[in-house]
C-alpha cells in the first residue's frame, strides 16, 4: 500500500527535487544539447539604432572557412514576421498600429541589434569570423533613443506607416467622474516618475537549436522558452507556416527567464528554418552581450498622476498619464503591459471610487520591451506607494494611517474596482499590522537617532501592494484583446504500480514545479514524491499549455493538475466498487485510500491502478482500462496576492551610497504549498526589486547606442547589496480556484521598489528631499543633496 | 576570439626574445583583462607569451626596508601574505579587495600594473608608497612609471619582474565602487614614510596622479581634517553614467579623507 507521508503534502517545507541535479551540474540545458552533425548560427547585428540598409554583400562570407550558409531577408521569401499576441485598441476604437516585426531586417534597422544577416558554419568561430566579412551599406538615418524624442513634432519615425511613432492611445475608467471628484477635494497631489527601464539578465542567455527530419518532415527546435507550447503555436503558424503535428518545441532546463523568456524571439524562427534549408542542426547561443541587445527589456514608463482627497484623508479620484516605450517592435505580449497588466492595478488596496487613467504607447528606435517580473504591476504599484507617501508628506497626514483609512476593508470583498477587477479576497489591515510589527516600525525613530551619531542618514518606507496574476480567464482576456486563451493543461497519468507521472503545460525555469507539483500529489493522492514524476517544456510529451509567467503556474496549472486528480479519483471509485463490490456512492477516497464508508474494506490507489492496467477482474463494460486524467483549467478570475514590505535603509550623506540594511516581507500569497519555495520566490523577487530600485538602469544615449550594454555599466544586485529579507505570510484563501492559491512569483518585484524608494527619500526628509527617480544611485543622491541645508 | 600562437618561455630572458622578435605579441600573466578582450574580439595579438612559468618574477620577501614583490604574485597572495601584513597592512587590504574572489585567484600585481587601467587599484599603491618597479632591463621610479591612461613607461619587450614597495611609518587605503563593475570610481592611497607623505588618487583621472595640495596639508598635519577641506579640481577627471567628475572631484576628497583614518 502507499502510505501517505503527510509531510510531504501541502505546507511541508520539502527541498526541492531538482536541487540535485542543478547543483551536481547535471541540469540538461538547451546549450548542452548537441545533435549529429549540427552546425552553428551567428547573428550579424546593427551596430546603428536607426538606418536604411542600402545593400548587403555576403558574398566573401560566404566563401570564409567552415561556411554552409549565409542568409538575409531576401532568402526568407514567404517567412511571417514575429507575430503580436494582444492587440489594444484606441480611444476611438481604432486598432493599435502593428507594423511588421521582421525575422531578418527588411530595408531599415530600427535598434542597435536588430538582426540582419545569419551566418552558418561548421564552429562557431567560423560562423562569426565569416560574419565579419559580410559587408552591409548602412545609411545611417537620426534616432529617436527616447519617448521624449520620439513623440517631439517632426520626430523621424520609426515605422514609416506610425504616424508620431504612436502604437496605441488607450484608456481605462471614468474621466467625468474624475474631473468631479477633483472639483470638489479638499486636497490635490501631483506626482511625476519616470519607471526605470531594465534588462532582465537570467544567469542562462538565450539559446536555440534547429532540427529538421527529411524522413519524416518533423522539425524539432530546442529553446531556452518558459513557453514552448506558445512558441510552437506563434512560429507554426505566424512565421513559418509549419503544422503543429510536424513541429516539436522543447524547452528543457531553463535558467532563469523572469519575463524574457515568453517570447517568440527572430533566432528561434532563424534556427528552424535555417535547419530544414540545409538539412542539418543549427545551434545558436546569444553571449552576454547580445542578450543585452537583443532580450526583451523591461518597465520604462513615464508617468503623471495626480490625486484627489479630501479633508480627512480619503482618497477621492486619481489621474493617471503614463507614456510606455514599446521598443522598435512589438514583442508578442507588450501592447498589454502598460494596459491591462498596469492601469487595472490603480486600484491597488484602496476604496479609490473613481480612477482615469490614459496610456500612450511609443515606438522608439530601442530594444524590444515586454514583460519582465511582475510586468505592469510594479510600474502600477510603484505609482501609487510613492504617490501615498508624498500625499501624506504634503497633506500631513501619517502616511502609514492614510493607507489604513484608504484601505479596502475585508468585509468588502469581492471588492469590485472602478479599473475593471474584481479582488476576490485579501486582508490588507492584517498584513499591514504583521510587517510594521516584524520591521519594528515603533522603534525606528531610535534607530534613526542611533544611526545620526554614527553619521548616516536611516530611513524606512512601506508600501502595501496589491497584485493580479494567475493569468487569466480567457474569455475576459479575449474580450481585452488577446490573441490566446489562458487556460493551463495537466494530465496525471497513474502507472500499473502505483507511481505518478504529471504532465503539465506549466514550465519551470527556477520556481521548483518538480516539488510542488508532486507535492500536490502526494496530498491529494497520497504518492510519496520520490514516487512522483513531472514532465514539462515538451511539445511532444505534454498535451498543451500555455506555460509559466504572471505567477500563474500554480493557480491555474496546480488547479489543472488537481481537476484532473479528481477524475483520477472519480474513475478510481468506480474500480475500487467493483473490486470490493460496493456501489461507487459508499466509496470514499483520502490520500492513497479508497475504502468502503463504515467498513474496513479498504483498497490502495496502487492496487487500484494495477486492476486498471491488468483488468481481469474489471468493469470492463463499463469503463477503459488505464489510469490517466487530462484536465483543461480555465480560471475564472486573477488571483490577487497582496501584503506590505517595509524597507529600511542608510544613507552615506559623503557619497550618496544607500546600505539597504532591513527588509521586511509579509504577502498574502494564499495556501502555501511549500514554504521554503515560498520565501525563495519572494526573496529573489525583493533582490530584484532592489536592484531596480537603487542600481539597475538601462541607458541609451541620443544616438540609441545602448551605454550599459554589459556587466561593466549594467549593476545588478549582489549579495552584499541586500539585507536579510524576513519573509512570512498571513493567508486568505482565493475564492475561485480549487486550491486556494494565488501565487508568489513576482510579489518581491511588486512590492519592493516604492518600499526601498519610500525609505530612501525618509531618510533625507530633512534635507527637504521630495522624490528620488530609480536607480537610487550613489552620484544621484549626492547631486540631490548638493547646496541643500538641513 | 581570433587564433594566435602561444608560448610559455621558462626564462625572462626567453620572454624577453618572444616579445621582442614579435611586436604583434602580448605577454600575459592572470589573463583577467586580456582575455575577455579576446573574447570580445576587441584585441588582436598575433601570439600570447605566457608568464606564469618565469620563476624569477615569483615570490614575495622582506628585503631589508623594503617589501619585494614579483610581478606573478596574485592578489590572493598578496592579501594573505603574512610579511606584507605585517609591514604594509594597507597593501595587504587593498589586494583583498580587488575584485572578486576569482579575480584575487588569477589576477597578479604585474599585470595590472603594466595594463595600468584608470580604475585599477595596485597603481595607487605603487605611487602611494613611492614604489620601484623592477623591469627586465632597468628601475623605474612610480613617479615615472605611470603615463596615462592604459599607458606605462614599459617598453614593447620590456617585462615588469618585481615591484619594491618602501616600508611607511602609516599607509591607508579607501575608495569608491563603480555600483555596475565594482572597479575603482575614486579611490586614494596615502602614506607617510621613507618616501615623505604621498596621496595617489586612482579610478577619477585618466590615470593615477599624486594630489599635491593634500600631501603638503598631510606633511603639516596628519589627520582626516587635514584633507576634508582640501577640494579636488574636477578639471580633466572622467566622467560617466556612474559618475561625473564633479562627483569624482567630491569622492576623491572624501576617500582621502577615510584613508588617512584608515591609515591612523
Amino acid at each position: 500500500m502507499n502510505v501517505v507521508t503527510p509531510f510531504e503534502g501541502i505546507g511541508a517545507r520539502v527541498k526541492r527535487k531538482e536541487d540535485l541535479r542543478f547543483l551536481s551540474g547535471r541540469g540538461q540545458y538547451t546549450d548542452d544539447i548537441n545533435r549529429p552533425g549540427q552546425t552553428y548560427a551567428f547573428i550579424l547585428r546593427s551596430p546603428h539604432a536607426h538606418a536604411r540598409i542600402a545593400g548587403i554583400d555576403t558574398s566573401r562570407a560566404a566563401a570564409m572557412p567552415g561556411v554552409v550558409g549565409v542568409f538575409t531577408s531576401a532568402d526568407l521569401a514567404g517567412i511571417g514576421g514575429l507575430p503580436c499576441g494582444w492587440q489594444i485598441h484606441n480611444k476611438d476604437g481604432t486598432p493599435m498600429a502593428e507594423p511588421k516585426h521582421p525575422v531578418l531586417a527588411e530595408g531599415k534597422v530600427r535598434h542597435v541589434g536588430d538582426p540582419v544577416a545569419v551566418v552558418v558554419a561548421e564552429t562557431r568561430a567560423q560562423a562569426r569570423d565569416a560574419a565579419e566579412a559580410i559587408t552591409v551599406d548602412y545609411e545611417v538615418l537620426p534616432a529617436v533613443a527616447s519617448m521624449a524624442a520620439a513623440l517631439a513634432p517632426g520626430a523621424p519615425l520609426v515605422h514609416e506607416g506610425v504616424p508620431g511613432n504612436i502604437c496605441y492611445d488607450w484608456h481605462i475608467g471614468d474621466a467625468a467622474a474624475v474631473e468631479a471628484a477633483f472639483a470638489r477635494a479638499a486636497h490635490r497631489v501631483t506626482f511625476e516618475t519616470t519607471n526605470n527601464r531594465l534588462v532582465p539578465n537570467a544567469m542562462e542567455p538565450r539559446c536555440a537549436v534547429g532540427e529538421y527530419d527529411a524522413a519524416t518532415g518533423e522539425h524539432t527546435l530546442y529553446t531556452t522558452s518558459q513557453n514552448p507550447h506558445v512558441i510552437r503555436l506563434l512560429m507554426g503558424a505566424f512565421v513559418l507556416n509549419i503544422p503543429e503535428a510536424k513541429l516539436r518545441v522543447v524547452a528543457p532546463d531553463v535558467g532563469g527567464g523572469f519575463g524574457s523568456k515568453i517570447y517568440h524571439y527572430a533566432e528561434e524562427a532563424i534556427v528552424t528554418w535555417a535547419a530544414a534549408r540545409l538539412g542539418r542542426p543549427v545551434k545558436w547561443t546569444a553571449d552576454r552581450t547580445e542578450a543585452f541587445m537583443s532580450d526583451a527589456h523591461g518597465r520604462d514608463h513615464v508617468t503623471r498622476a495626480e490625486l484627489a482627497l479630501d479633508a480627512e484623508g480619503r482618497f477621492l479620484a486619481l489621474k493617471v498619464s503614463t507614456r510606455a516605450n514599446m521598443g522598435a517592435y512589438l514583442s508578442t505580449f507588450a501592447p498589454c503591459v502598460p494596459t491591462y497588466l498596469y492601469a487595472t492595478l490603480l486600484a491597488g488596496v484602496y476604496t479609490t471610487p473613481a480612477i482615469y487613467a490614459e496610456v500612450k504607447a511609443v515606438f522608439t528606435n530601442t530594444v524590444p520591451v515586454d514583460a519582465y517580473r511582475g510586468a505592469g504591476r510594479p510600474e502600477a504599484t510603484f505609482l501609487l506607494e510613492r504617490l501615498v507617501d508624498v500625499a501624506a508628506r504634503q497633506c500631513g497626514f501619517d502616511r502609514v494611517e492614510l493607507r489604513r483609512k484608504n484601505f479596502i476593508r475585508p468585509e468588502q470583498f469581492p471588492y469590485q474596482t472602478p479599473v475593471a477587477l474584481q479582488y476576490d479576497s485579501g486582508n490588507y489591515h492584517a498584513t499591514l499590522d504583521q510587517a510594521l510589527a516584524a520591521a519594528d516600525w515603533a522603534g525606528f525613530e531610535a534607530r534613526r537617532a542611533e544611526a545620526k551619531a554614527r553619521g548616516r542618514l536611516r530611513g524606512i518606507g512601506p508600501s502595501t501592494y496589491i497584485e493580479a496574476c494567475g493569468i487569466a480567464p480567457s474569455a475576459v482576456v479575449g474580450s481585452l484583446g488577446a490573441r490566446a486563451g489562458l487556460y493551463e493543461v495537466g494530465t496525471i497519468r497513474v502507472h500499473p504500480t502505483g507511481s505518478v507521472t504529471v504532465l503539465t503545460g506549466a514550465h519551470s525555469h527556477g520556481q521548483g514545479h518538480e516539488t510542488t507539483f508532486a507535492q500536490l500529489v502526494a496530498d491529494k493522492l497520497g504518492v510519496p514524491i520520490a514516487k512522483v514524476e513531472v514532465v514539462h517544456g515538451d511539445t511532444a510529451k505534454v498535451p498543451f499549455g500555455m506555460g509559466t509567467y504572471g505567477s500563474r503556474s500554480l493557480a491555474v496549472g496546480g488547479s489543472a493538475m488537481d481537476r484532473a486528480m479528481d477524475k483520477i479519483i472519480a474513475k478510481g471509485k468506480k474500480i475500487a466498487a467493483h473490486l470490493m463490490e460496493a456501489s461507487v456512492e459508499d466509496i470514499e477516497f483520502e490520500r492513497g485510500i479508497f475504502r468502503v464508508a463504515g467498513t474496513d474494506k479498504a483498497k490502495s490507489l496502487a492496487e487500484i491502478s494495477l486492476a486498471a492496467y491488468v483488468p481481469h477482474n474489471y468493469p470492463i463494460e463499463e469503463l477503459e482500462p488505464g489510469l490517466e486524467e487530462t484536465a483543461f483549467y480555465d480560471p475564472k478570475n486573477f488571483t490577487y496576492p497582496g501584503g506590505c514590505h517595509v524597507a529600511e535603509v542608510e544613507i552615506e550623506p559623503e557619497t550618496g551610497r544607500v546600505h539597504l540594511v532591513n527588509f521586511t516581507a509579509v504577502d498574502d500569497v494564499g495556501r502555501v504549498i511549500n514554504p521554503m519555495i515560498v520565501e525563495g520566490q519572494v526573496q529573489g523577487g525583493v533582490a530584484q526589486g532592489v536592484g531596480q530600485a537603487l542600481l539597475e538602469g538601462c541607458v541609451y544615449d541620443e544616438e540609441g547606442q545602448l551605454l550599459s550594454g554589459s556587466m561593466l555599466d549594467y549593476a545588478m544586485p549582489r549579495a552584499d547589496d541586500l539585507a536579510p529579507v524576513s519573509v512570512a505570510t498571513h493567508t486568505t484563501l482565493c475564492t475561485h480556484n480549487p486550491l486556494g492559491v494565488k501565487g508568489c512569483g513576482e510579489v518581491g518585484a511588486i512590492g519592493a521598489p516604492p518600499a526601498v524608494i519610500n525609505a530612501v527619500v525618509d531618510a533625507l526628509r530633512d534635507w527637504g528631499v521630495t522624490h528620488i527617480e530609480m536607480p537610487a544611485t550613489p552620484q544621484k543622491i549626492w547631486s540631490i543633496i548638493q547646496g541643500r541645508t538641513r | 576570439m581570433y587564433d594566435f600562437a602561444y608560448h610559455k618561455p621558462a626564462t625572462l630572458a626567453d620572454a624577453v626574445k618572444l616579445l621582442a622578435a614579435d611586436p604583434d605579441a602580448k605577454a600575459i600573466s592572470g589573463g583577467h583583462t586580456l582575455i575577455p578582450a579576446l573574447k570580445l574580439r576587441l584585441n588582436r595579438p598575433s601570439a600570447l607569451v605566457d608568464l606564469s612559468g618565469i620563476a624569477e618574477m615569483k615570490g614575495i620577501r622582506r628585503e631589508g626596508d623594503a617589501l619585494v614583490i614579483g610581478a606573478l604574485a596574485r592578489h590572493v597572495e598578496v592579501a594573505e601574505n603574512a610579511e606584507v601584513k605585517a609591514a604594509i597592512p594597507a597593501l595587504a587590504y587593498l589586494a583583498a579587495h580587488i575584485g572578486d574572489v576569482q579575480v584575487r585567484n588569477r589576477g597578479t600585481i604585474g599585470g595590472s600594473l603594466a595594463n595600468n587601467d584608470p580604475a585599477a587599484d595596485y597603481p595607487a599603491a605603487v605611487l602611494g608608497l613611492g614604489a620601484t618597479l623592477h623591469t627586465s632591463k632597468r628601475k623605474i621610479a612610480a613617479d615615472d612609471f605611470f603615463l596615462g591612461m592604459f599607458t606605462t613607461a614599459l617598453e614593447p619587450d620590456e617585462i615588469l619582474v618585481a615591484v619594491s614597495f618602501p616600508i611607511p611609518e602609516r599607509a591607508g587605503y579607501a575608495k569608491m565602487k563603480n555600483p555596475a563593475s565594482r572597479y575603482v570610481m575614486a579611490g586614494a592611497f596615502v602614506s607617510k614614510g621613507p618616501m615623505g607623505v604621498r596621496v595617489a588618487i586612482n579610478g577619477a583621472g585618466p590615470c593615477v596622479f599624486r594630489q599635491a595640495a593634500m600631501e603638503a596639508a598631510l606633511a603639516a598635519n596628519w589627520s582626516p581634517e587635514a584633507v576634508a577641506a582640501i577640494k579636488q579640481d574636477p578639471e580633466g577627471l572622467n566622467s560617466d553614467i556612474h559618475g561625473s567628475a564633479e562627483y569624482r572631484a567630491h569622492l576623491v576628497t572624501v576617500m582621502a579623507k577615510r584613508a588617512v583614518a584608515a591609515a591612523g
